[in-house]
């Protein structure tokens, strides 16, 4: 008996579809986000992520209406998050059927949203997403989708969130996302090994060695991918069947 | 059958009436104190801190209507903080009484592994359980909570381990509660939801 490694599916929205682009350029069309989420629930994902990538003010109720629709089409938990600025964004995405919230941007810019947030939902609904760029010695925080760089050293800002209350931590390599190269094991160990709450680990996924390498040398507790999924480049359930051979303890679809 | 879904604001009220609904049930969500104390059938959902449940249920004047619920010998099932709130106290808010079914405490899990528990994990029975028929011990529930019943109490039908054992389900009469999600487990919750709405018609 142990805690399975997970898998989680990530579908970028742009409100109502599914788009994809290295570094949100070049977006094109990349499904429906139901049928999306339908497909994963079926093929064995462990949960799933549901983003409003553009995050635009007016756009709010059509992604709210996009949360809706997706939840119900799934018996998995779901995360939501893009745009989520304040406690009332998160209440209205929560409400619209997620069980957990994800904040990046506005968790930098006031990182008191992050103990208002656990306060109201508990640690387990508050997921902080990080993105980090190499920096010589160490890796530093990005925001604004990655175009704009902070302050923070990575891994002080995750122990930050986590001290503030944030119960997981979705962590994803600028340099590595879109580029199908592989996670980065090293980031994502400094990471994981230090900190209390699960790692998701994000950006770079291609191939299945990928997310065994992450699980072991990563030390990851779960792994996101987003486009290989959507393109059939990778099945869930081969992916799940090679980490099972390989030892890595996951949930099989029943 | 109608099962009533006390409605105290809980986050994941809403998956689990559609679960239930999924299932055939008539579901009625309420946390009016006079509809419950009446139910034939009751479910307390729960997710996030344990203080704001019991804040909750004082707040709609909840606790009375449950316990005189329970003592009728009503089917109840208690879900993640529905199944903590049924013993003493939790080390979550030790300042508040829970409702005190259970005599032992819920603490919390051992900083020696990640928290929370999140994630696909599987149980190990104890007895046979109502509950748990057609359960097969290489299921997997879906788990979310840093706090934990003991897994060495009477009512404790099956244990999970992470850090330490502690209950995932537990029975006494009919009343029951699941550590884990149902309402997020896939088949395998259904399974649990529809052996519990069976047991309970």
């Amino acid at each position: 008996m142990s805690l399975a490694r997970r898998i989680i599916p990530c579908l970028d929205t742009d409100g109502s579809r599914v788009v994809k682009g290295v570094h949100f350029e070049g977006l094109r069309d990349a499904g429906d986000p139901v049928q999306l989420a339908a497909r994963y629930n079926s093929e064995g994902a462990d949960e799933l992520v549901v983003l409003d990538i553009a995050a635009a003010r007016d756009n709010r109720p059509i992604f709210l209406e996009t949360i809706r629709r997706v939840a119900e089409a799934l018996s998995i938990p779901l995360t939501a998050g893009g745009g989520i600025r304040t406690l009332d964004d998160a209440r209205a995405v929560v409400r619209a059927g997620a069980d957990k919230v994800t904040v990046n941007t506005a968790a930098v810019e006031r990182p008191e949203l992050i103990a208002e947030l656990s306060r109201e939902f508990g640690a387990q609904a508050v997921v902080l997403a990080i993105d980090a760029k190499r920096d010589i010695d160490h890796w530093q925080v990005r925001v604004k989708g990655g175009r704009k760089p902070t302050e923070w050293n990575a891994l002080n800002w995750a122990q930050h969130g986590v001290e503030s209350g944030a119960g997981e931590i979705l962590l994803t390599s600028f340099d590595r996302d879109g580029t199908q190269s592989g996670f980065d094991l090293a980031l994502t160990a400094a990471i994981s090994k230090v900190i209390s709450v699960p790692v998701i680990a994000s950006g770079g996924a291609k191939l299945p060695q990928h997310f065994l390498e992450v699980f072991t040398e990563g030390a990851a507790d779960a792994a996101l991918a987003a486009s290989i999924f959507h393109d059939n480049v990778q099945s869930i359930a081969e992916l799940k069947s090679f980490l099972h051979s390989n030892g890595v303890s996951v949930r099989l679809a029943c | 059958m109608t099962v009533t879904l006390i409605d105290y604001g809980a986050g994941n009220v809403t998956s689990v009436a559609r679960a239930l609904r999924k299932l055939g049930a008539d579901v009625r969500l309420t946390a009016n104190s006079t509809e419950i104390e009446r139910a034939t059938c009751l479910i307390l959902p729960g997710v996030g801190h344990c203080a704001a449940l019991l804040h909750s249920l004082d707040a709609h004047d909840l606790r009375e209507p449950i316990l005189n619920a329970l003592s009728r010998g009503i089917p109840f099932l208690g879900i993640c903080l529905g199944l903590q709130a049924l013993y003493a106290k939790s080390a979550e808010a030790p300042e508040l009484a829970g409702l005190g079914i259970f005599q032992n405490d819920v603490d919390h899990l051992p900083e020696t592994v990640k928290l929370p528990h999140m994630g696909w994990n599987q149980v190990r029975s104890k007895r046979p359980c109502a509950l748990l028929e057609g359960i097969s011990p290489h299921d997997y529930f879906y788990f979310a909570h840093s706090f934990a019943a003991p897994g060495g109490g009477k009512e404790t039908a099956a244990t999970c381990e992470y850090g330490r054992e502690f209950a995932a389900v537990i029975e006494s009469g009919r009343i029951f509660g699941v550590q884990f999600h149902p309402e997020k487990s896939q088949a395998t919750g259904a399974k649990i939801l529809a052996n519990f709405l069976r047991l309970a018609a």
